[in-house]
């Protein structure tokens, strides 16, 4: 298992490296709650067609 | 945060092109069918987004619409109705009007969608080894669209607007229970060599379904059958590209940085 090679920052450590993985995860959640989750009736409406291409739960 | 930035980079960039992707695929190919049921959606005089007050759908079909809510919005308040227009009105606020300012604000939307995407799926890959080049990128897609869209999407086909369903909060409750169950399922598969937990990992995939999503009190709808047939064929289709992309992209702009000198790498941080 030859991979830390060719992993992205290999220079930090594994506890920071999880860290920001999960980190960078966790933003990327968000984002997807906010554009596709929201009960806000202006990201609602500002989304809309978004929300039903993606099949989000709508409405 | 070296770390970090180098997944929000590649994130970002993976984002914008498969959602600007996404966002052209959609205008020929789904948000017509959206316009279309939105014509039934306001005829029957239920939940509308109030998008009438537009001027470039007008010729479309509103006209021809905009007889019918007067009336029938007093029967539907008058009967016990479904869920989907039991919903607090929603067509209160702020939208963006039809033409070109729906469709950018539907550009951003996707780009957005895809960037949030594209870090959960650059950071997740990380911890397996992260996306090598582009066709590692396209079966990482593959698992993004069998995550995000196929298993959600069983349970719970794409909606058109006028659509019944279920109550919006549980709803949103089975699909992302659904998304991490196939997320873990998958993976169990895919990462670890044992029997057992590939067993665990079919049974993960199949108890949502066997749980069953929320379903609405009642399948009336204006909506006709072909339409929505059409449209999720449209939407899984649209979905099937868009992960491909995305995971390509990852790979080669991953690859940009790792496949360069270890001096140009650090040279990031």
């Amino acid at each position: 298992m030859n991979t830390a090679s060719v992993s992205l920052g290999t220079s930090v450590s594994s506890q920071s490296r999880f860290m920001q993985l999960a980190l960078a995860a966790l933003l990327g959640t968000f984002i997807i709650g906010f554009v596709g989750f929201s009960h806000i009736d202006a990201v609602h409406n500002a989304g809309h067609d978004n929300r039903h291409s993606m099949a989000f739960p709508c409405h | 945060m070296n770390l970090f930035r180098n997944v929000v980079f590649i994130a970002a960039i993976a984002g914008l092109v498969a959602g600007v992707v996404l966002a052209c695929m959609q205008a020929y190919a789904t948000v017509p069918l959206i316009l279309k049921a939105e014509v039934y959606e306001q005829a029957e005089g239920g939940h509308s987004h109030d998008h009438a007050a537009a001027p470039a759908d007008t010729a479309s079909g509103n006209a021809m619409s905009s007889a019918a809510p007067a009336a029938s919005n007093a029967m539907s308040a008058a009967t016990p109705a479904p869920a989907a227009t039991a919903a607090p009105a929603e067509d209160e606020g702020w939208a963006p009007a039809d033409g070109f300012e729906r469709f950018a604000f539907n550009v951003v939307s996707n780009v957005v969608t895809g960037i949030g995407f594209a870090l959960i799926l650059v950071a997740v890959s990380e911890f397996a080894g992260g996306i090598g080049n582009w066709r590692q990128g396209v079966f990482w897609g593959l698992a993004g669209f069998a995550i995000f869209t196929l298993a959600p999407g069983l349970g719970l086909p794409p909606e058109l607007p006028a659509m019944p369903a279920a109550d919006l909060t549980q709803r949103q409750i089975w699909w992302v229970a659904t998304v991490i169950a196939t997320a873990i399922g998958l993976g169990l598969i895919a990462f670890r060599k044992s029997l057992p937990l590939a067993i665990l990992a079919v049974a993960l995939i199949v108890a949502p379904h066997i749980v069953g999503a929320p379903q609405p009190d009642s399948f009336e709808t204006p909506i006709p059958e072909g339409l929505h047939h059409q449209f999720v064929v449209a939407v899984t289709l649209t979905n099937l590209v868009f992960w491909l992309v995305l995971g390509a992209v990852a790979g080669v702009v991953r690859g940009r940085f790792t496949g360069t000198a270890t001096s140009l790498r650090d040279s990031f941080a």
